[in-house]
């Protein structure tokens, strides 16, 4: 055996190399961070949240529409997605047992990983095509569909959470077992499906790829889910691959109002995940 | 509860923007090349009848002719007239051409001026030429010093009308490059990097040592690129301008279906890689109103909106062109009624 | 009195209860459902480059939509050169990082790490893609390229002129992508390493890396290759910010300066004018394959990864 300061050196070297591997990670965050934040305050102003882009070379403008797109956007993919997904996830936990059940769990979690360009054909497919109009309809399906597989399985995995005993004792008092699984169940997993919930939605306001040919982009403020409507991903994907540099400097503005959203919604989610924990303590 | 008040905020939302039904929202979708013109036009247009907003999206020409061929775009835009194939899957599609245009040969190096041959441009982007200091580019440039850097080569990665226009040139001028690459709007490239759209390409070209690359003269002016000056069909090294592109389009008989190359035209001040840029609609127009407002903006177009195409470097159309377009926007229908262009006039 | 009913009998019982367990299983039956919709209308789009001698066209080098040929070798090769860099970097400093947050960082720090890791994990795609357009590239010209060749020119891997663009910006760009996924899998799997494993070879005298080494690394190996897979599956499908930096260039280049291509990267630039079922078809069909990879990387890696919390489980 090794000298036992050779075998305590190693140790220490590899801490300190494990160390060196946070400093590596989180240097490309605090650059990316840096410059987003840096680059992007410079443009902000109350107008660039009010109003609509401007043709090349005209100055102000920005990008309101594009983020009342992505709310809108978000809010259709909510419609649809939160409810399958919910509900899947209660299913899995309920009674997803059987064969059936697991055949829809490992479905769910396989998709999980599917590319979400992939979702963008099926959707440009199914409803651009059918319906000859790109839309807000057809972009809200796509991202409804990227919501689902995820949110059903942290649904289920909070619900599995409530202690058995809860349940129990709901139907002891002689509450009928759907009547427990919602008010009682689901209530007391409320605040970690609100959290995944959150966190669905941040995820699907930063997506672009399957909005690229569903919902296209639009230079107009746009409320009606069957027009083609701007989002800030794609807007920002059109400004950084432009040669102008007052577009590069909307890309920096547009790319910092996005992550002020998503990471408002990742707090938001930090905070009502907190909270159930506080009140999943009391109970 | 969150829930409940972000979909009912949504919900306000949409009552808001019902109540604006009046507005019209007409979709097209197509070619980069013009785009810097038709942004200002919608908004000029918008301007005048502030009920008519044009959603006008530069996926490039490619994108453009798909896209109103499957009908889900109102319009669609290509700076390359659609091939015998293409037209056969879109029956009932008329070109309407807007503007001219130029594609520029533009370039991030150290040289002032450069002149190129077309024998040179095709072995550039034949992959042939890979250094800035190659002779065949020091023979074009007597005098000029030529830098020891890489040529990095900069084309289209979609689907795109001046593509098409770039390699219909290099396919006249060049045997080499017709037999290797020949013509359309995406190509095999035997070389360098690919970037989506006019705006793409423009962007590398302008962050790039060395990079040479093709786009619109609107958007390497107005990005203060460099070009090169071309060897014309007749002898000369012309640079790029608005007259030389209106000298391109001067000999030229214009059919009836407006498709027409006008790459490698005769005369003296002619730039050799110019084109028409079209719009494209359905000379039946299902939709009544999308379809009267059309018509309407396509003469307001061709009349008043050329007076601003300089000013943006498109060259006006030639004016038997646009008598001719007179004729033909006439005769486009909207439900099977022709479209009353008195008001327009 | 009777003895207490079961929950299962209560829930037959009840009509309220049918129409509930009904609406559920309908609702998870939607899930299968939306997969299959999705898997038939890629199938259908497909069909008609499948029909054309099925997935030979991914081995075919040529993707030429003017003549009508589309062999898709170089995505598929641009695919994996970019996230075998991807994993080459990704692996080891998320293994670090891993080790940090579940074994060796002092206890203060690591919720601070693992919130930043968290922060990398939810910054949307095209903001990578903006940040790697106008820093990683242009720091990859100038510096970091010129420096590789100098140094490592002799191997075809770092030759040619250094443009940024290109495998390596988007490998790198990737690397830091994934590098969330990774880390967190792997902390996860480090902790359900039973605990008396660890207590037993520090009890032996071994240092802390002695007993992770010996002790909790081969326990957990197949779960952080697991991690590794899941990993992998997002380097795979990574669309936008591959986009921006990888060149666009249907070329295979054994150089990681080249410029390249991806299998998302060309859906998402000529999904929307693919001219013909032929060219259509060959871009679902690429599609397709996507999805396939998604299916085994992820079926796979949850696989491992069970593995050994399940063992963790019986151990504990």
């Amino acid at each position: 055996m090794r000298s036992l300061a050779l075998r305590r050196t190693v140790n220490v070297a590899v801490t300190i190399l494990c160390g060196a591997m946070v400093l590596v990670a989180v240097i490309p965050l605090g650059s990316l961070l840096w410059l987003v934040v840096s680059h992007g305050a410079a443009g902000l102003n109350l107008s660039f949240f009010t109003s609509l882009p401007t043709p090349v070379g005209e100055p102000g403008g920005g990008v309101g529409n594009a983020i009342l797109g992505t709310a809108m956007l978000v809010g259709l993919a909510c419609l649809v997605g939160l409810p399958l997904g919910i509900g899947a996830g209660v299913f899995l936990a309920e009674r997803g047992d059987g064969p059936f059940g697991r055949a829809v769990r490992f479905t769910a979690e396989v998709f999980s990983g599917v590319p979400s360009i992939v979702i963008g054909i099926v959707a440009y497919g199914l409803v651009v095509v059918t319906m000859h109009r790109f839309s807000m309809l057809a972009g809200g399906l796509a991202l409804a569909l990227l919501m689902v597989p995820t949110l059903a399985r942290s649904t289920e995995e909070l619900v599995r959470l409530v202690p058995q005993s809860l349940r129990e004792a709901s139907l002891a008092l002689g509450v009928p077992a759907w009547k427990t699984s919602l008010r009682v169940v689901l209530r007391t997993a409320l605040g970690g499906v609100v959290t995944a919930v959150l966190l669905a939605i941040a995820r699907a306001a930063g997506e672009t790829a399957p909005l690229l040919f569903t919902s296209l982009n639009n230079q107009y403020w746009n409320v009606r889910p069957d027009q083609p409507t701007a989002s800030l991903t794609v807007q920002i994907f059109n400004y950084a691959i432009s040669p102008y540099e007052d577009w590069h400097q909307k890309a920096w503005s547009a790319a910092l109002v996005l992550l002020l959203l998503v990471g408002g919604l990742n707090l938001l989610a930090r905070f009502a995940l907190r909270r159930s924990a506080a009140g999943g303590g009391h109970a | 509860m969150m829930k409940t008040l972000r979909l009912a905020a949504l919900l306000a939302l949409a009552a808001l923007g019902s109540a604006r039904a009046d507005s019209l929202l007409i979709t097209g979708a197509g070619a980069t090349f013009p785009f810097p013109l038709y942004s200002k036009w919608f908004s000029d247009y918008n301007k005048l009848k502030p009920e008519l907003r044009f959603n006008y999206q530069s996926i490039g020409s490619g994108g453009g002719i798909q896209q109103i061929t499957a009908r889900t775009v109102d319009f669609g835009a290509s700076d390359a007239p659609l091939t015998d194939e293409e037209l056969a899957k879109a029956p009932g599609l008329q070109h309407v051409p807007t503007v001219l245009g130029a594609v520029v040969v533009t370039y991030q190096a150290p040289v002032a001026d450069l002149r190129l041959t077309p024998e040179t441009l095709a072995a550039l982007f034949l992959g042939e030429i890979t250094r800035w200091n190659d002779p065949r580019l020091a023979k074009d440039n007597p005098g000029a010093k030529l830098p020891d850097v890489p040529v990095t080569i900069v084309h289209r990665s979609d689907g795109s009308g001046t593509t098409a226009i770039f390699t219909d040139y290099l396919a006249k001028v060049s045997p080499a490059w017709k037999s290797k690459v020949g013509a359309g709007k995406s190509v095999k490239w035997p070389a360098g990097l690919g970037a989506k759209g006019n705006e793409g390409v423009t962007g590398l070209v302008k962050q790039t040592p060395g990079a040479l690359g093709y786009v619109e003269l609107a958007y390497a002016t107005q990005n203060k690129l460099a070009m090169a000056s071309l060897k014309n069909h007749d002898g000369h090294f012309v640079r790029p301008s608005l007259a030389a592109t209106s000298a391109a389009a001067a000999g030229v008989d214009v059919p009836p279906d407006y498709r027409v190359s006008i790459t490698d035209a005769r005369g003296a001040d002619a730039y050799p890689i110019a084109s028409f840029t079209y719009l494209l609609v359905y000379r039946d127009q299902q939709d009544k109103a999308k379809g009267e407002a059309l018509v309407h903006f396509l003469w307001w177009a061709v009349h008043d909106g050329q007076h601003t195409a300089p000013g943006l470097d498109y060259a006006p159309l030639p004016k038997p062109v646009v008598a001719q377009l007179e004729k033909t926007l006439a005769s486009i229908t909207v439900q099977g009624k022709p479209v009353s262009l008195a008001t327009s006039r | 009195m009777a003895p207490p009913r079961p929950p299962r009998a209560a829930a037959g019982g009840h009509a309220g209860d049918r129409l509930f367990a009904a609406v559920l299983t309908a609702l998870g039956g939607a899930v299968l459902l939306v997969v299959g919709v999705v898997v038939l209308e890629l199938y259908r789009v497909a069909q008609p480059a499948l029909a054309k001698g099925g997935l030979r066209f991914l081995l075919d080098r040529d993707w030429d939509p003017v003549l009508g040929s589309f062999g898709a070798l170089p995505f598929v090769y641009g695919t994996l050169v970019t996230s075998g860099v991807a994993l080459l970097v990704a692996v080891p400093v998320s293994v670090g990082l891993a080790l940090f947050l579940s074994e060796m960082g002092p206890p203060r720090l690591r919720p601070i790490v693992s919130f930043l890791i968290e922060t990398l994990a939810a910054i949307p795609s095209v903001v990578y893609g903006l940040w790697g357009l106008f820093v990683v590239v242009p720091l990859l010209r100038d510096h970091v390229e010129p420096a590789l060749g100098r140094a490592l020119g002799f191997l075809p891997l770092f030759r040619g002129a250094p443009i940024g663009l290109g495998y390596l910006a988007a490998g790198l760009l990737l690397a830091i992508m994934i590098l969330p996924t990774i880390s967190s899998v792997t902390s996860e799997v480090l902790k359900t390493v039973p605990s008396s494993l660890r207590e037993g070879a520090l009890a032996l005298g071994a240092t802390r890396w002695e007993a992770i080494r010996l002790a909790v690394l081969p326990y957990a190996r197949p779960g952080i290759l697991g991690a590794v897979l899941l990993g992998l599956g997002r380097a795979l499908g990574e669309t936008m910010a591959v986009t921006m930096v990888i060149g666009n260039a249907p070329e295979i280049s054994a150089s990681l300066f080249a410029p390249g291509y991806s299998l998302p990267a060309v859906i998402a630039n000529e999904f929307a004018e693919a001219s013909g079922a032929l060219h259509l078809g060959a871009l679902a069909g690429l599609a397709l394959v996507l999805f396939g990879l998604a299916l085994v990387m992820n079926s796979a890696a949850r696989l491992l990864v069970r593995l050994v919390a399940r063992g963790g489980r019986a151990a504990a």
